[in-house]
């Protein structure tokens, strides 16, 4: 049995774990005003609010509903569409929907109302981009955005006009959320966050690939939920190593002081990284053991040398994630053995990181190629590299040659025109539904050559490359 | 923001939009279920063409819950769906000819039975060849309806003296509606036989229509009802049928109300979409760029069966010249039959596949005479009773306004000179401009169709009642059709009901579509206020003992003639008291048009509606993404009757157009597979790829007489405007690499941007 308060009441049941938490809003409670669209997190037409309580804080993020396991839920707030309404008048956001015309066929609304009002509750800063980048993970297929946009404003300009401290109890009493949030926190204290995880069971994290999978399958799967696993959700930096647990999202990370003292100047990337929803949704550990040779996380920290820590619940074994990977899905992990931590060295003065990331949609898109560096330079000589990229093989690919070739070079021009050669000899992609191979071969040359320009920004003319 | 002036917002806007913002719209899914509701799934054909050797149910059958697996033996009526030609089964018979065609319906007790009877089903069929690509099937004389062929001038003759004639292909790729709601429907077995369906429908007289043929019962047996749904844009004016004729045969079957609700997945596997087209053009100009003669062969990708095809394929050809007058024209269409999922109406309906065409050749004869696109395309737009190739001549003709009016108030020749500079003073990054005028036809081209009734009750407490055979889906006809009957009784908006869409208040309705549902619905509504107010005025004349028999004026709440002035609810007391009939059915056929398909020609259009639009666009030339950085625009609306509903038209349609044109690409692989079958691989826009800046105005312009309250259609023009994009797109490939192999290939993925880069 789990607990948890679904907009104003406390909920327990038995309904199995597996289930997608939108069909427990939609068919077991009967709250229709979140929609299913994909089942895919693919829309955000099902957006919920999740409140969390974290070392007596309480926190909400918004996520998607269809693709979220009912366990997550346990000890939670979750706030749907119809825990935000007013008995008599329209919050300020749904106000500044209607008044901008921000709605038009009306499916995605509800999605789009929930995402903005958790702009509100995660915030304190409120900003332009900060406000559109928390609708990133909402689709409208009617307005072409312009009018949702247009509303945005109105609820800045609303917002910096009524709210200072950005406590839930200030949003109540200038009514951007209803009452019932005022108490959420006390509530939820009542409740114990332990959750039965039986060894046996299917292990979920976030959930955000296993339904879109085996949706149906999961419905009555037996499940092991470990995203909330104290014992995989910590960070910590020492003497140089980043080292965090797998059940940490890609949220959590982008969110993090440490993670970014890790690496500074990380921002750009999780942008890069799916949406909001999903990122609050998303494992790194999920990421590393979907074993997809195009995940994005798992490029950036193979890029880095990341080293895994293995665990079976009794036993613990070191790799590096470049050993992980054997072959097109098929990873160095054994029955009942799970991720638990990963870690890698911090760059340092000298040295540059570099993630590049290319989709047909810009963002929130699954990449064509990726690629991800961690090259180390003294004195205009390599003196370290790491290099990986994804899209163009079996696996998530740690560029072995490429790392051998650049190491006790110059970095000039001909260093990188043989570059090229090394990186496509090692590479291998093959045409599929993200492209053609040799689209993957001519963006791999150019993703390294922005690594190049990266470090060095007149150091290659691009000119050079267009055919005679 | 845009600079037009605030209008007056409707206030029934903001009821409708209220309840989407709560959540609390009930659409097809959100309908409480009755007790006892079966759930239907659909088995589809995994194989794109082949013959059925046998199959096997009985595994499927076992699974707890299943109540009955359908086969096409068990339909009551006729197993056909086809609207405009007999040719697609409701379920395969012994061929399956695309992957995603009905089999089988599995009806069982809960959503997963059917899914897992769905899993065991055994099924052996016999592959055969398939064809893919149009051109294939034009070689093997594939097709789902005869040639069409529209001719103006002497086009032959007039290349002759043409000094410069260009040849070459333009295609574009087809796109998927990814209506957020998808495809479903709820049918109710009524005691005597009858049925009632709530269709998410953009038709549903289509929908009525097809259920009975298919029960093998009269259209009276059959209820269709539509409150509201959650996107059409074209995917569920003919396709929304199948689904409710299967929950209808299911219900029929076991005498038991039956659901379905398609999945994303099911959804894109099994519907059609926008066609993809591939094209030939020869285009032949003067020495001052002026256009002589235009030729093209369209080949349609139509997919298994004829659905709406035939008819879009004719849209092809009356947007083949899109804004411009040429004298010497000839255009043929070929509609072919492929194993794809039979492609179907998508907002533009063939229009926006010929347009491309016309500006690839533009912009190929401007880059062969080295010249800007921009310079021919000035010089050949439409103008007063110029002709169509199709026998019309424009009237009211705006192509030309709307071009000098966007040149002037955005600054078109400052913006090249600016483009310029940026182009020379930067190496990785390019900028592109382009300018797309548009010229659209309003009115169904089958002529028959341009037709439409409301009903209209006026209580006798003075509140109103509307039904039309309109469908909500997001466009605000809603709200423009109480406008209508708020303002015709000189009422507010609050005391208008607009009740849902449904075949027995309103009967024979065309779909919404064509972009005309505002101006026929609202055109037939106005009739049916103006038959009560005839009655109201004659009653209150004689009431009054008025003897110069006035006509009353219907205003703020008043009913007055002369120097007597009566309050509305007051007055419709006293008509009632009085017998007075106060409900009324308004009917309207549009004028003028006529269209003859033997010919090609006539005048099928009730009014044109024209605009222009600048795109602006910049390229990362190291990784080859993009980011329209503006879009400004002038429209020609005619007169609107609701600025804010009409610019979320623009808006939504144009960036419609620009996914069409850039990153929605469907792919078909070579067994007939859909790979982009699912939202994680098919890519509409999101918040973060629509134009930076869109800018509009509003062309100051009187409107049309046939537009309802002269506020010109504009559900489906916009859309042409995102073709500016994938120009745009190419002239910064050009700017970085003059040489540029860039074929006209829409859509403009990243990857053709890369690799024409690089070429």
């Amino acid at each position: 049995m789990i607990e948890f308060i679904l907009n104003d009441k406390k909920i327990s049941t038995k309904e199995n774990l597996g289930m997608a938490t939108l069909d427990y809003i939609r068919k077991v409670r009967h709250l229709k005003g979140s929609k299913l669209v994909c089942k895919e997190g693919e829309c955000g037409a099902c957006s919920v609010l999740i409140g969390t309580l974290k070392d007596g804080k309480l926190h909400y993020q918004s996520m998607t509903s269809c693709i979220m396991p009912l366990a997550n839920a346990h000890g939670k707030h979750i706030v749907t569409i119809e825990g935000l309404n007013f008995e008599d008048k329209l919050s300020p956001v749904q106000k500044a929907m209607v008044d901008e015309f921000g709605t038009q066929c009306g499916f995605c609304t509800p999605g789009f109302v929930v995402s903005l009002s958790g702009y509100l509750l995660t915030t304190n800063k409120p900003s332009k981009e900060g406000i559109i980048a928390a609708i990133d993970g909402n689709i409208c297929r009617c307005t072409g955005y312009k009018s949702i946009e247009r509303a945005t404003d109105r609820i800045l300009t609303e917002l910096v006009q009524s709210i200072q401290s950005f406590t839930v109890q200030e949003l109540v009493d200038n009514h951007f959320i209803p009452a019932h949030f005022s108490n959420i926190k006390n509530r939820l204290q009542q409740i114990s966050t332990d959750i039965e995880r039986k060894e046996d069971n299917k292990i979920i994290g976030g959930g955000t690939d296993l339904y879109v999978q085996r949706p149906f399958e999961m419905y009555e799967a037996e499940v092991k939920p470990i995203y909330d696993d104290p014992e995989l959700n910590k960070i910590e930096i020492i003497d140089g190593i980043c080292t965090f647990g797998a059940s940490l999202t890609m949220g959590d990370l982008g969110r993090s002081k440490i993670f970014s003292t890790a690496l500074p100047n990380s921002a750009y990337i999780f942008k890069l990284l799916s949406s909001t929803q999903i990122r609050n949704m998303a494992t790194i550990g999920g990421n590393l053991v979907n074993a997809s040779p195009i995940g994005d996380f798992t490029i950036l920290l193979l890029g880095l040398d990341s080293n895994i820590l293995i665990s079976d619940g009794r036993n613990e074994r070191q790799i590096s994630l470049k050993d992980f990977y054997q072959g097109y899905k098929v990873i160095d992990l054994k029955e009942k053995e799970y991720i638990k931590e990963i870690s890698f060295k911090i760059p340092n003065k000298n040295s540059t990181f570099h993630f590049e990331k290319i989709s047909q949609r810009k963002y929130f898109d699954i990449a064509t190629v990726n690629f991800s560096s961690h090259i180390e330079i003294e004195n205009n000589v390599v003196v370290s590299a790491s290099l990986a990229i994804g899209g163009v093989g079996p696996i998530p690919m740690y560029l072995h040659n490429l790392a051998k070739h650049l190491i006790g070079k110059t970095l000039n021009t001909n260093l990188i025109e043989s570059s090229f050669k090394i990186l496509q000899d090692e590479i291998s992609p093959i045409s599929d539904a993200r492209g053609s191979a040799t689209y993957k071969r001519l963006l791999a040359r150019q993703l390294l050559l922005a690594q190049f320009l990266n470090i060095e920004p007149n150091i290659y003319s691009i000119k050079k490359l267009v055919s005679a | 923001m845009n600079n037009i002036e605030k209008a007056k917002k409707s206030d029934t806007y903001s009821v409708d939009a209220h309840l989407h913002v709560t959540g609390k719209t009930k659409y097809l899914d959100d309908l409480p279920e009755l007790q006892g509701t079966l759930f239907a799934k659909v088995h589809y054909a995994k194989i794109a063409h082949g013959k059925i050797k046998n199959y096997n149910l009985e595994k499927a059958l076992n699974i707890e819950g299943i109540v009955k697996i359908v086969t096409y033996k068990d339909i009551p009526g006729e197993n056909q769906i086809g609207g405009i030609i007999p040719d697609e089964e409701l379920l395969a018979t012994d061929e399956v000819h695309f992957i995603g065609m009905p089999i089988f319906i599995i009806v069982a007790e809960s959503e997963i039975a059917a899914h897992k009877a769905d899993k065991l089903i055994e099924i052996d069929i016999e592959e055969k060849e398939i064809i893919t690509d149009p051109i294939d099937a034009y070689k093997k004389n594939q097709f789902l309806s005869s040639p069409i062929k529209f001719a103006l001038g002497d086009t032959e003759n007039a290349f002759n003296n043409c000094e410069y004639v260009f040849e070459g292909t333009a295609n574009s790729g087809g796109q998927e509606h990814v209506y957020l709601e998808t495809q479903g429907a709820y049918a109710i077995p009524n005691a005597d036989g009858s049925f009632l369906i709530y269709s998410s429908t953009q038709g549903p007289t289509a929908v009525q229509r097809t259920v009975a043929r298919v029960l093998g019962l009269s259209m009276n047996k059959i209820e269709v009802d539509v409150n509201r749904i959650g996107g059409g844009f074209g995917g569920k004016e003919d396709q929304a049928s199948p689904w409710a004729a299967m929950v209808a045969v299911s219900a029929f079957l076991t005498n038991r109300p039956v659901k379905y609700i398609l999945e994303r997945g099911e959804d894109l596997q099994m519907t059609g979409k926008r066609h993809p087209y591939k094209s030939n053009y020869k285009i032949g100009l003067n020495k001052e760029g002026k256009i002589i003669a235009y030729q093209a062969s369209y080949f349609q990708n139509g997919g298994a069966s004829a659905d709406l095809s035939p008819a879009v394929l004719e849209r092809t050809l009356f947007h083949g010249t899109n804004a411009y007058f040429i004298p010497n024209v000839e255009i043929n269409a070929f509609s072919c039959k492929t194993n794809i999922p039979p492609n179907t109406a998508f907002r533009g309906f063939g229009g926006p596949q010929g347009m491309f065409v016309i500006e690839a050749a533009i912009h190929h004869a401007a880059k062969e005479m080295k010249v800007s696109p921009i310079e021919i395309q000035e010089k050949n737009l439409l103008f007063e009773k110029a002709e169509f190739s199709y026998g019309q001549l424009t009237e009211d003709c705006e192509a030309q306004r709307c071009w000098d009016q966007a040149k002037e108030k955005y600054n078109l020749e400052d913006k090249r000179k600016k483009v310029e500079t940026f182009n020379n003073e930067n190496d990785t990054v390019k900028k592109g401009l382009a300018v797309m005028p548009i010229c659209f036809g309003i009115s169904f081209t089958n002529t028959p169709m341009n037709n439409a009734r409301a009903l209209i009750h006026v209580y006798s407490d003075g509140s109103v009642g509307i039904s039309t055979g309109a469908v909500e889906m997001g466009q605000g006809v809603s709200s423009k059709m109480i406008q209508v009957a708020a303002q015709s009784f000189g009422l507010s908006e609050d005391q208008i009901k607009l009740e849902s869409t449904n075949t027995t208040r309103v009967a024979n309705t065309s779909p919404t579509a064509a972009s005309a549902t505002a101006d026929l619905n609202g055109k037939a509504l106005q009739d049916g206020c103006d038959q009560i107010k005839k009655r109201l005025s004659d009653f209150f004349n004689k009431h009054w003992e008025i003897t110069s028999n006035d006509h009353a004026s219907f205003l703020d709440n008043k009913i007055s003639i002369g120097s007597q002035s009566i309050d509305w609810t007051e007055a419709i007391g006293i008509a009632f008291l009085h017998r007075i009939n106060l409900s009324a059915k308004g009917h309207y056929a549009t004028p003028r048009i006529n269209f003859n398909k033997e010919t090609g020609k006539g005048h099928p259009f009730a009014y044109h509606v024209y605009g222009t639009a600048i795109f602006e666009c910049t390229v990362d030339c190291l990784r080859g993404n993009y980011e329209i950085d503006s879009v400004e625009l002038v429209h020609d609306f005619g007169s609107s009757m609701n600025k804010e509903i009409d610019l979320g038209q623009i808006e939504g349609g144009m960036v419609q157009g620009i996914g069409w044109m850039t990153m929605e690409e469907l792919i078909y692989d070579e067994k007939g597979r859909l790979k982009s079958g699912n939202l994680a691989n098919y890519k509409i826009p999101d918040i973060y790829s629509v134009p930076k800046t869109v800018s509009v105005q509003y062309l100051d312009t009187k409107g049309a007489e046939l537009a309802i309250l002269r506020s010109k259609a504009v559900g489906e023009p916009p859309l042409m405007y995102g073709i500016g994009a994938y120009f745009a797109i190419n002239n910064a490939i050009l700017a970085f690499n003059p040489n540029a192999n860039v074929p006209y290939d829409a859509p403009m993925t990243t990857e053709k941007v890369l690799i024409g880069l690089y070429s």
